[in-house]
């Protein structure tokens, strides 16, 4: 049978990707994809890739169903048909198209137009993980597959005449049980890091927040497109440091002085203990608005000079501009290491509208 | 491009093919020849996303059909058990990973298909070699793509699927064009003009003065003639309204006319959703459980089966609703519950227990599924008790709480809602009223209101596409808030008036 379903899907994720692409600064900007990643495609809603008809409004639509409830009893979620669900603004009929992330990543580069990271250290080690895909007649209990087994004992009971219709019960018994199977697959070992550092003195707003949750994102998006595995780190610090989870990392809020000597004593040791630049590619990313306690200026470089910069691919800081900081932390680093330091890049993000250029310039080193 | 047969079906499911087959046919269902295909998961999805056609024109929607469909079966969300394909010889698929009752089912159930395609009256106008039909749309296409590109093509293509809805179901019982003059939709040629007076004769330098060029009768019968004239009578077929009057290009209006044949082709499907799904599910029931089912395939029938007919309480299972309204009918007209002696009783304990003993049920199922489409076969067959019994109700969108609730459980409003759902396929129902509105050579659609409302994104947007085609501005009257309203695309930007606001109208500049 001839089929060209191939061309039709090939021409059908182009202009996926060209509206992705169309669209990617206003993504970048509004942090429109973020909270939808699960772990691997991305859920796009794409403006107008549906063909417009004539069709009724949310106010019609409606219909007869079937079952128990009373007037006035509201629908389950989710069970409301077809016609309500497109988006109901103005000039949006959107649907939602799943991006791999690798796709994503492409699409960034090209628009960014990214460099391949070439990444340093040992090659990739490789590890044995377990995929549950197939079922079979032993296995531990802890593994049953209570439908299959179960209609394994009706079948069986119906076969053996042991069912009866007043009396629907079903019994399993040994050789009725199924349980479910693993296959073993190799799976890369991550060997790539990143370490985001966040100032969270009350000098850091929600909207700087924001912009740095959307500027990690594409980091992530980024990185983990060129390493087979990324293991993520997350760092706050107001005047003490501690390594927190993504949560907490994006959600607290303290009120404290800023000591960002603090944080790089903690990714430091975080490195040292646990990633070892032989075997790591290092990335830090460092968000703060630059307000650093100013005896603290003086300890944060020679931390930088010497516990981090020798052992990281790549050490970036972005300076988010806050109506309370002074903004003095990115002047110092300018002083103290120039600006054509090899794995330290600074940018300064103003705004929603500077992620764009400072992901390009985060990540146009090809480090 | 031909479908190609793969290959002849194992032996089990051949012998399988016989049986069921001898089964239908002694049932009394009389079919076209059914050739079944095995494909595997990948190919049904490819398939289906064709809608039933491998060898259609290429287009991206159809990937997207794909994607979506290999998806769902990926992650173990739907599968597709059943693909029957409106054609003479009849093309059914089975999956190759389905067991054996299975496919057993499927068989049974693609029979009650085909005998549906051959006997209802509603597919009686569609084209039953639409196998080679579709292959052939796909060549012209394709040829169109390579001469023309094939970007300028997709964007033709999009910009008709827009308005593929606007037809007139009705009109392939009011008998079309046939033979070649079907697809030549040009301008009239010089034999299509009426003959001019002869010429005097003259020597040729005296020609211009004794036969002045120009003739003023004919001058003055032109504008009567351009090609947007008036509408004689309102028409829902817009798509050959504006195939036959818009300044389309050849190749457009073929293929404008490609997308036309195949919206009448798929529209009886459309029409006949519950009683085609009611009548394969009420036949594959019949044929397994009384004749063609294994002890050991019980609890597999009995799982997909029950499946298949499972209802949730947003959406009613066209599956479920056709199977027990032919049912009911059945027993019905077995026990003689019809006619006016029937209806006119009172005492409904007398009514429960009507039974005459006529024994006309089969008989009767099978004229049903002759005549009927959706519409008259709920509007007939949809009783107070039928209602009661199987417990339904209406929902609706309550705006104030933003959710679905159930509005009523009275007969007449459930009756009325169901039937407004699958009234026009559950579309608005549009017909052009003027395609030289204002004398301007524009086109005016009007929307006939029936109480809901268009969907403005939507309208907008499938205005602006018309107006690619017609070429000129185009307006579609509706009614929004309660008011008459006329939107309006001219090219550039949308404009809404509505009743009460003349000089006020809305300017809205079109969003890309």
């Amino acid at each position: 049978m001839a089929l060209n379903i191939g061309s039709d899907h090939t021409r059908f994720r182009e202009i996926v990707r060209g509206k992705v692409r169309e669209n990617l600064r206003k993504y970048i900007t509004h942090g429109e994809m973020i909270g939808r990643r699960g772990r691997d495609p991305v859920s796009i809603p794409l403006p107008q890739l549906d063909v417009p008809h004539f069709r009724y409004g949310k106010n019609g639509t409606g219909g007869v169903g079937q079952g128990d409830g009373e007037p006035g009893q509201p629908l389950g979620p989710g069970e409301e048909n077809g016609q309500g669900q497109a988006g109901d603004e103005p000039g949006a009929h959107i649907l939602e198209v799943d991006v791999p992330l690798e796709e994503l990543a492409g699409i960034l580069a090209e628009e960014l137009d990214l460099p391949r990271i070439e990444p340093k250290g040992t090659a990739n080690i490789k590890e044995e993980k377990a995929r549950y895909n197939s079922v079979r007649r032993v296995g531990p209990e802890s593994l049953r597959h209570f439908r299959r087994s179960y209609m394994q004992a009706l079948k069986r009971q119906i076969a053996t005449d042991t069912y009866s219709f007043q009396r629907p019960r079903v019994v399993p018994i040994r050789d009725d049980m199924r349980y479910r199977s693993w296959q073993t697959v190799m799976e890369p070992v991550a060997n790539a890091v990143v370490i985001y550092m966040m100032d969270v003195s009350g000098s850091m707003t929600d909207e700087q927040k924001a912009i740095v949750r959307t500027e990690a994102f594409w980091i992530d998006t980024w990185i983990k497109s060129q390493y087979e595995g990324v293991e993520l780190r997350y760092i706050i610090h107001d005047a003490a440091a501690r390594e927190v989870d993504e949560n907490a990392f994006y959600h607290t809020r303290e009120s404290g002085g800023t000591r960002i000597s603090s944080a790089y004593k903690v990714a430091a040791s975080l490195l040292k203990e646990q990633f070892p630049s032989s075997e790591w590619n290092i990335y830090c990313f460092q968000f703060s608005d630059g307000d650093n306690w100013g005896e603290d200026n003086r300890e944060s470089m020679d931390l930088l000079k010497e516990e981090l910069l020798p052992v990281a691919n790549l050490f970036c800081y972005g300076q988010v501009v806050s109506p309370y900081g002074s903004g003095d932390f990115l002047a110092t680093l300018k002083n103290t290491f120039g600006e054509d330091r090899d794995n330290l890049v600074l940018s300064e993000i103003p705004n929603r509208d500077a992620i764009y250029d400072s992901i390009k310039k985060f990540l146009g080193k090809g480090k | 491009m031909a479908t190609v047969h793969q290959h002849a079906l194992p032996r089990p499911l051949a012998e399988m093919q016989t049986r069921i087959e001898a089964e239908a046919a002694s049932f009394g269902l009389d079919f076209f020849p059914t050739i079944f295909e095995l494909v595997d998961a990948d190919q049904l999805n490819a398939i289906a996303a064709y809608g039933g056609f491998p060898s259609r024109y290429p287009h991206w929607r159809f990937g997207m059909e794909y994607e979506q469909l290999s998806k769902g079966y990926k992650y173990g969300l739907q599968k597709i058990y059943e693909l029957v394909i409106n054609n003479d010889p009849c093309y059914a698929y089975l999956m190759r990973s389905n067991g054996l009752t299975d496919q057993k089912l499927v068989m049974a159930h693609v029979y009650g298909h085909n005998d549906f395609f051959k006997h209802n009256y509603w597919f009686s106008a569609t084209n039953r070699k639409m196998m080679d039909e579709m292959a052939n749309h796909g060549n012209r296409i394709r040829r169109y793509m390579d001469r023309f590109g094939v970007e300028t093509v997709e964007d033709f293509i999009d910009v008709c699927l827009s308005i593929e809805d606007l037809i007139d179901i009705h009109s392939p019982f009011i008998r079309r064009r046939e033979g070649h003059d079907k697809y030549r939709f040009g301008k009239p040629t010089e034999d299509d003009k009426p003959t001019v007076a002869a010429k005097f004769p003259a020597k040729s330098y005296m020609d211009p003065f004794v036969n002045p060029a120009g003739d003023p009768e004919s001058e003055e019968e032109k504008p009567s003639k351009s090609p947007s004239a008036n509408v004689d009578t309102p028409t829902r077929d817009v798509m050959l309204y504006v195939l036959e009057r818009a300044p389309l290009k050849p190749w457009q209006a073929d293929v404008l006319s490609m997308i036309r044949d195949e919206s009448y082709y798929f529209a009886p499907q459309g029409q006949t959703k519950i009683m085609n799904e009611g009548w394969a599910s009420y036949w594959h029931s019949t044929i397994m459980t009384q004749r063609t089912l294994a002890p050991e395939d019980l609890v597999d029938y009995c799982d997909h089966h029950s499946s298949t007919l499972a209802t949730s309480p947003g959406r009613l299972n066209p599956y479920k609703l056709g199977i027990e309204l032919f049912r009911d009918i059945e027993r019905r007209w077995n026990k003689g519950q019809f006619g006016k002696e029937y209806e006119e009783c009172e005492d409904a304990q007398q009514k429960r227990a009507w039974d005459t003993q006529t024994g006309l049920g089969r008989e009767k199922i099978f004229e049903v599924r002759k005549i009927h489409n959706d519409v008259t076969f709920v509007d007939t067959f949809l009783t107070l008790e039928f209602c009661r019994e199987h417990k339904l109700f209406s929902f609706g969108y309550e705006p104030s709480r933003e959710r679905y609730e159930i509005e009523s459980r009275e007969f007449p409003k459930i009756k009325q809602r169901l039937l407004f759902s699958i009234t026009n396929l559950g579309r608005p129902i549009i017909e052009v009223r003027d395609g030289n509105y204002k004398n301007r050579g524009e086109l005016y659609l009007v929307h006939d209101f029936s109480g809901v409302e268009l969907k403005l994104s939507y309208a907008r947007d499938t205005l602006a596409n018309l107006q690619k085609l017609w070429n000129r501005p185009v307006h579609i009257e509706t009614v929004m808030e309660g008011k008459s309203t006329v939107i309006s695309f001219d090219g550039s930007e949308h404009h809404i008036q509505q009743e009460g606001d003349k000089k006020a109208s809305k300017k809205q500049t079109a969003e890309k």
